[in-house]
C-alpha cells in the first residue's frame, strides 16, 4: 500500500466518524422530541445524512479502484442528471437524434477524454463541437418551431451535467510537481469542503438566518452562507495536508468552491421553479435527484479544477 | 421445451423491466389508488409502443403477475420473437383488427374478466399522433364497464414517452418516465355512454404532470 492508499483509507474512516456522529446527533434530538410530531427540519436533516453515507461509501469505494473507478462513478452520476435536465427541457421530435447523441455518443466521450487525459480537448469538447453539431442535427429535420429555446436548453443540459460533473474526475489529470498520483485527493477535497460546507450552511441558515439571498426563491441567507462558508474553510484547513496548497491556499480554494457551490444551487432552484418542479426527480429517497444533490459540486468543480491549475503553474 | 419456454419468459420479462429502469428511471405514483390486488382495467393514454411495456413494469410483482394487456394481434404476431413476447411474456389479449374478420373482442375480453385477471387498455384505440392529451375514447371502455360493474376502472397516466421513444424513432432516448394511477372509475346508473367516456378520459387526463416549458 502507497501512502494515497492509505491517506484515501484515513479519509474514508474520518468521514465515518463524521456520519456517525451526525447520524448520533440527528437520532439523539429524534428521540428527545414528542414521538406524535415530526420536525421537517430534523427529518430533512435526516435524509440529507443518510443519502450522504451511500455516497462516502460510493465514492470511498470508487477512489480505492483508483483512476477508472471514479471515472465511472461521475460518469453515472452525469448520465443520471442529464437524464433528470433533459426530461425538464423543451424539445421536439426533431431533436430526437441529437438528444440521443447528446446521451449516447457525447456524454461517453466526454468521459473517455477525460479518463485518457486528453485536456485540450474535454475542455472544448462540449462548449466547441457539441455546441455547433448537435444544432445542425436539429436543424436538418426542418422544424423551426422555439428552435432557439430548444437547442439552448440542451447545450445548458449539456454543460451543467456533462462538462461541468466531468471536472470532478479530470482533477485526477492535474499534474503537479512533486504530488505525484495524489492528485486523485483533491477529489475528496472538493467533495468534502462543498458538501460539508452545505450542510453546515443549512443548519446554521436554519439556526441563525435572517436575510434572504434571493427573496421568494431560495430559503439561503446570507448569514446561513457566510458561516457555511467559513465552516468550509476551516475544513479545508483541516484537509490541507491532501492538497498540495498549503494551509492558506487550501483554505482559500475551500471557501472559494463551497461559496460558489452555494450559488450554484441558488441557479439549479431558479431552473426547477422556472419549471414548476420542487426536485429534479425521485432517484434519490427523500432527497429529490441527482442535480439535486450535485448542484453545488457542479458549479465548483470547473473553478476548482481551473485555479488548481493555475497554481501548479505559478 | 415446454418447461423451457415459460422460464425464457420470466427471464425476458425481467429483462424488459430492468431495462425500462435503468433506461427511464420509471416509477409508479399511486395516487388515487393503493397497489393492492384487486380486479382492475387499467386504462391509459396511448402515445408509443413503450407504454404497455412500461405500465407493465412499474406494477408490483403480485400484480403483475394477475394483469393482461389488451392489444392487436396483428402487430403481436407479426414475427417469431413478437409472437413470444406478445402472448407469453406479457400474457396479452390478443384482438384481431382485420376488418374481414369478425374476432369479437369484447367476447374475449369479458371472459379474461371473468377469468379474474386484470387489464391494461389503451381506449384511445390508435396511437395519439396529435398534440391533444388525448384522442375520442372508443366505446370498449364503457361497454367493459356496464357489463362488469364490479371492476375498478384506473386511469393511468404514462408520461413523456411520447418523447422517449416516438413513433418512427429506433432509440429510445433515456429520460424519466412516471405511470401515475388515480382513483377509480365505474359507471353510474343511467350514466349515457358519451357522459362516461368524457368523464373517464378527464380523469385520465386531470392525471398528467404539470411541468411548465
Amino acid at each position: 500500500m502507497n501512502t494515497t492508499t492509505i491517506d484515501i483509507i484515513w479519509l474514508s474512516l474520518g468521514a465515518f466518524a463524521i456520519l456517525v456522529g451526525l447520524t448520533f446527533f440527528g437520532e439523539v434530538l429524534r428521540a428527545r422530541q414528542d414521538p406524535n410530531t415530526q420536525n421537517p427540519v430534523l427529518e430533512t436533516f435526516m435524509t440529507r445524512v443518510q443519502s450522504w453515507w451511500g455516497m462516502v461509501i460510493l465514492i470511498g469505494l470508487a477512489m480505492l479502484t483508483g483512476k477508472i473507478g471514479v471515472t465511472v462513478l461521475f460518469a453515472f452520476a452525469s448520465f443520471a442528471a442529464l437524464r433528470e435536465f433533459l426530461t425538464l427541457t423543451t424539445k421536439a421530435q426533431a431533436d430526437h437524434l441529437s438528444l440521443a447523441l447528446a446521451f449516447f455518443v457525447i456524454m461517453p466521450l466526454q468521459y473517455f477524454f477525460v479518463a485518457m487525459e486528453w485536456s485540450g480537448l474535454y475542455a472544448i469538447f462540449i462548449p466547441v463541437y457539441a455546441f455547433l453539431l448537435l444544432p445542425i442535427v436539429s436543424a436538418l429535420r426542418g422544424n423551426a418551431n422555439r428552435f432557439l429555446i430548444r437547442v439552448a436548453e440542451t447545450q445548458w443540459g449539456l454543460m451543467i451535467t456533462v462538462y461541468c460533473v466531468s471536472h470532478v474526475p479530470a482533477l485526477m489529470n492535474l499534474n503537479i510537481a512533486g504530488q505525484g498520483d495524489r492528485a486523485i485527493l483533491l477529489v475528496t477535497f472538493l467533495v468534502m469542503v462543498v458538501q460539508l460546507g452545505d450542510l453546515l450552511e443549512y443548519f446554521f441558515g436554519r439556526r441563525f438566518g435572517r436575510t434572504k439571498i434571493a427573496a421568494g426563491l431560495s430559503p439561503k441567507t446570507w448569514e446561513g452562507v457566510a458561516c457555511g462558508v467559513i465552516s468550509a474553510m476551516l475544513i479545508g484547513g483541516l484537509l490541507s495536508w491532501i492538497t498540495p496548497f498549503g494551509l492558506w491556499g487550501a483554505m482559500a480554494m475551500a471557501g472559494i468552491a463551497s461559496l460558489t457551490g452555494m450559488f450554484g444551487n441558488i441557479v439549479a432552484t431558479a431552473i426547477k421553479r422556472d419549471r414548476g418542479v420542487k426536485d429534479w426527480s425521485h432517484l434519490i429517497p427523500g432527497q429529490g435527484g441527482f442535480v439535486d444533490q450535485l448542484d453545488s459540486v457542479i458549479f465548483a468543480a470547473p473553478i476548482f479544477y481551473h485555479l488548481t491549475k493555475f497554481y501548479g503553474v505559478a | 421445451m415446454n418447461i423451457l419456454r415459460p422460464l425464457a419468459a420470466r427471464i425476458v420479462g425481467q429483462s424488459i423491466r430492468l431495462f425500462a429502469r435503468a433506461i427511464t428511471a420509471v416509477r409508479a405514483d399511486w395516487q388515487g389508488i393503493e397497489p393492492i390486488p384487486r380486479q382492475r382495467v387499467y386504462y391509459s393514454n396511448h402515445t408509443s409502443n413503450g407504454d404497455m411495456p412500461m405500465i407493465w413494469s412499474v406494477l408490483p410483482p403480485a400484480l403483475r403477475r394477475d394483469v393482461r394487456p389488451v392489444a392487436a394481434a396483428d402487430y403481436w404476431l407479426k414475427n417469431k420473437l413478437r409472437a413470444f413476447v406478445g402472448p407469453e411474456v406479457f400474457n396479452c389479449v390478443l384482438i384481431d383488427r382485420r376488418p374481414e374478420v369478425d374476432d369479437k373482442p369484447m367476447d374475449k375480453i369479458l371472459a379474461a374478466l371473468d377469468e379474474g385477471s386484470s387489464l391494461i387498455i389503451f381506449p384511445e384505440g390508435n396511437r395519439n399522433m396529435t398534440d391533444a392529451d388525448l384522442l375520442p375514447f372508443k366505446a370498449g371502455l364503457y361497454n367493459m364497464g356496464l357489463a362488469r360493474p364490479d371492476v375498478d376502472l384506473v386511469p393511468t397516466w404514462v408520461a413523456n414517452l411520447n418523447t422517449i421513444m416516438p413513433k418512427g424513432e429506433i432509440i429510445p432516448l433515456p429520460l424519466i418516465c412516471t405511470v401515475t394511477f388515480g382513483a377509480s372509475v365505474h359507471v353510474q346508473n343511467g350514466e349515457s355512454k358519451d357522459d362516461f367516456l368524457a368523464r373517464a378520459a378527464k380523469a385520465l387526463s386531470d392525471l398528467k404532470p404539470e411541468v411548465a416549458s
